[in-house]
């Protein structure tokens, strides 16, 4: 017999603590907005976790954690960016993503409506992404324990047999390739801040950059050394890694670097260095000399990499600097990022 | 990016190192302060240094306020801030500004003191409005530029008869600092290294115009060009520098026209004047008690004296005794003299002013211009 049951109120209502005590207002929760926005059939089940196949060959695993402030912001929202975030994790590696699973974090009093868009909006990168949220988690904590919404996603994917994209691999006379303008992330973000807010065009390019490296290694092959995408600290912390790992320097040319006006002004304003800045949809890829020209033209054939650039190139360094070639004409170091430029930006 | 590219076009840029090259008279040294932190940053951030000759060198002077901020004023902060009424709005450098044994904002945060980072004195007023059961206070600090913003916010705060907004005054004048710098017994008796000219500030000299050098230029015998701070304005007034060197004037000269006038914003002045007075003497870190040199707000406005208002206690803290700010600051030193630098001190735990911000002559070297030292040591 079923107890009946009112419909989830997703206009008016919100999260209260009982949605997360494991009984009846929990499963309708996930069942009404969480099944509804991810449907597929691993979840239709209702297991506490998935079951799926695995084929031969080597599989990369990654888990991220969500506490972008504000929750929505020009581009996207705190659920499309927990699916691009994890999935870029695993193409990062060359590997085609397959699997997520997506934990809640819910502040009481979190309303619906916000709720469904987020979970909405998750669903439609995943099925864009051509990959399943199979399993998750809902948890419900006192006003004021959360700032409203966190979300951790963790992902499976597979690798392409032959490939292993790792840092150690990077040799001199490499070059630096980014797949677009830089820093777009993190100004729409700053942009809506409360403190801050300041009118601009730029929204944040968060995506899914799985197909866009499926192209390059069909291009590239071996001679992808290593892809990062330039998250928080941009450009400067991956290419500081990257030397760090590899026992290299890097020079980058100023001029090179793909920057789009507003996104150079909104720095200039706030003092920001726009490589420093934080991208949701950007890729860094160092790549042998010989397979520079056809990796390049595989990025700018795809839709996000169409403004992609050779910036710089892999040097012997004894200290790991990552240096610049200034637009100016001088140049200095782009060192590790010291403190916080931008706090809670994804 | 229009109005900002201008002033880092590259082919300028290589004419005007063509000229301080073909200027500089190479038997000579010119030793040049560029006072301002924002100069620091522009050397150091587009590579100015690469493009001088070798006879032509920068000092770093100690025009970052959040730098020359002493650790007892940051003590006094904090210990305001850890009263439960209190509600501090601070600016985000301030953050991390080491007071006395490892102590900060950032880490007095984390244990529950309610320190907000605001981006403008009207967020500090918002604050205060949004909270009418708490005593707001916003952490005023800067030179000349920040002062009248403070002002008005004084006076707005008047306005809206606000009774819960007041500010710890921060506020230091850059003429008496840099006075401070050629007085020292280490750059007049004992001669070590004599500083050729100077840099003048630039949004300071907006405000103050560029009159109160003039004394100064003429009382020390030192060329002063105001500047501004894009890398172009910077190659500008070093060759100007280098002209007056070598035609043995001092004068003030103002390169960065387009902002300053001899006047400066007598509105802004004026204001200034009317809230604030000066205090005898001020600390700075690396700089020690400079006299004359900060203000403070006037007893008419003392409620808003958040120093007055909570009776706060004058702290002092004495510099590490290792640290060669004070010797970097005046241009004695270079960053790398310091047993510190690097070791113990580096960005992300500043011991000594010089490296708390960004501005700062050693963390500007450390973030900008260290390659530089293992290719000299790799070239010697």
């Amino acid at each position: 017999m079923r107890a009946y049951q009112r419909k989830l109120d997703i206009k008016n209502g919100c999260v209260d603590l009982s949605h997360g005590s494991g009984g009846r207002a929990m499963s309708q929760l996930i069942s009404g907005l969480f099944h509804e926005a991810f449907g597929n059939e691993w979840l239709a089940r209702g297991n506490d976790q998935s079951a799926f196949d695995v084929r031969a060959g080597r599989m990369v695993m990654t888990t991220d954690g969500y506490v972008v402030s504000p929750l929505f912001f020009p581009g996207g929202n705190i659920g499309s960016l927990a699916v691009h975030g994890t999935v870029n994790d695993i193409a990062m590696a060359g590997a085609r993503p397959l699997y997520l699973s997506a934990s809640f974090i819910i502040e009481e009093g979190f309303r619906f409506s916000d709720l469904k868009m987020i979970a909405d909006s998750m669903g439609e990168a995943a099925r864009t992404a051509g990959v399943y949220i199979i399993t998750g988690d809902t948890k419900v904590v006192e006003r004021g324990k959360a700032d409203g919404l966190f979300i951790s996603t963790a992902g499976v994917g597979v690798v392409p047999e032959g490939l292993d994209l790792s840092a150690e691999k990077a040799r001199v006379g490499d070059r630096v390739l980014v797949s677009g303008s830089l820093g777009d992330h993190g100004v729409a973000i700053m942009s809506k801040r409360q403190n801050l807010a300041f009118e601009t065009e730029i929204v944040s390019d968060s995506a899914s950059l799985h197909d866009l490296v499926a192209r390059m290694v069909e291009a590239g092959g071996a001679g992808i050394r290593v892809m990062r995408d330039p998250t928080r600290g941009g450009l400067a912390a991956t290419l500081n890694e990257i030397a760090q790992q590899s026992g290299l320097g890097f020079r980058l040319q100023e001029e090179a670097i793909p920057l789009k006006p507003a996104v150079a002004a909104a720095c200039e304003l706030l003092g920001l260095d726009p490589l420093y800045v934080a991208n949701e949809g950007k890729l860094v890829a160092i790549v042998a000399p010989e397979a520079v020209e056809a990796v390049l033209a595989a990025m700018k054939a795809h839709p996000l990499g169409r403004d992609a650039a050779a910036v710089g190139e892999a040097i012997p360094d004894d200290h790991h600097f990552v240096q610049m070639v200034t637009g100016f004409g001088g140049g200095r170091i782009v060192d590790w990022l010291s403190g916080e430029q931008l706090p809670r930006i994804c | 990016m229009k109005y900002a590219d201008e002033f880092r076009d590259k082919l300028i840029a290589q004419g005007l190192a063509r000229a301080i090259r073909a200027e500089a008279d190479p038997k000579k040294a010119y030793r040049f302060m560029e006072f301002c932190g924002g100069h620091t940053h522009a050397i150091s951030r587009y590579g100015l240094e690469d493009m001088l000759p070798g006879n032509v060198r920068m000092i770093h002077g100690p025009g970052c306020p959040v730098c020359v901020l002493p650790a007892g004023r940051i003590d006094m902060a904090i210990r305001l801030a850890e009263r439960p009424e209190i509600i501090l709005c601070v600016y985000g450098d301030l953050m991390r500004v080491p007071g006395s044994q490892g102590a900060s904002l950032l880490r007095a945060k984390a244990r529950g003191a309610d320190v907000r980072m605001v981006y403008s004195t009207i967020d500090a007023i918002r604050i205060a409005e949004e909270n009418p059961g708490r005593e707001v206070v916003f952490f005023a600090i800067g030179f000349e530029t920040t002062t009248p913003p403070t002002a008005v916010m004084i006076r707005l705060a008047e306005k809206k008869q606000l009774s819960n907004f007041s500010v710890f005054c921060n506020h230091v004048l850059t003429p008496p600092a840099m006075q401070n710098i050629l007085e020292s017994p280490d750059i007049r008796n004992i001669g070590r290294i004599e500083i050729d000219g100077f840099v003048g500030p630039a949004h300071v000299s907006t405000i103050i115009g560029t009159e109160p050098y003039e004394f100064f230029a003429e009382e020390f015998g030192k060329p002063v060009v105001i500047a501004g701070f894009e890398p172009l304005d910077m190659m500008q007034a070093i060759l100007m520098l280098v002209r007056q060197v070598n035609e043995a004037r001092h004068e003030v000269e103002n390169q960065y026209s387009r902002a300053v006038t001899r006047e400066g914003n007598i509105r802004a002045k004026e204001e200034v004047s009317d809230i604030f007075e000066l205090r005898d003497q001020f600390e700075w870190r690396g700089l020690g008690l400079v006299p004359y040199s900060g203000l403070k707000l006037k007893r008419a406005y003392a409620k808003y004296d958040a120093e007055v208002r909570f009776a706060m206690d004058e702290l002092r803290v004495d510099d590490n005794p290792a640290c060669e700010c004070g010797a970097i600051l005046r241009g004695v030193k270079k960053p790398v003299d310091c047993k510190l630098f690097g070791t113990v001190c580096t960005p992300e735990t500043p011991m000594g002013s010089c490296m708390v911000s960004s501005e700062g002559a050693c963390a500007a070297h450390w973030t900008y211009g260290r390659f530089r030292d293992h290719q000299h040591r790799r070239a010697s």
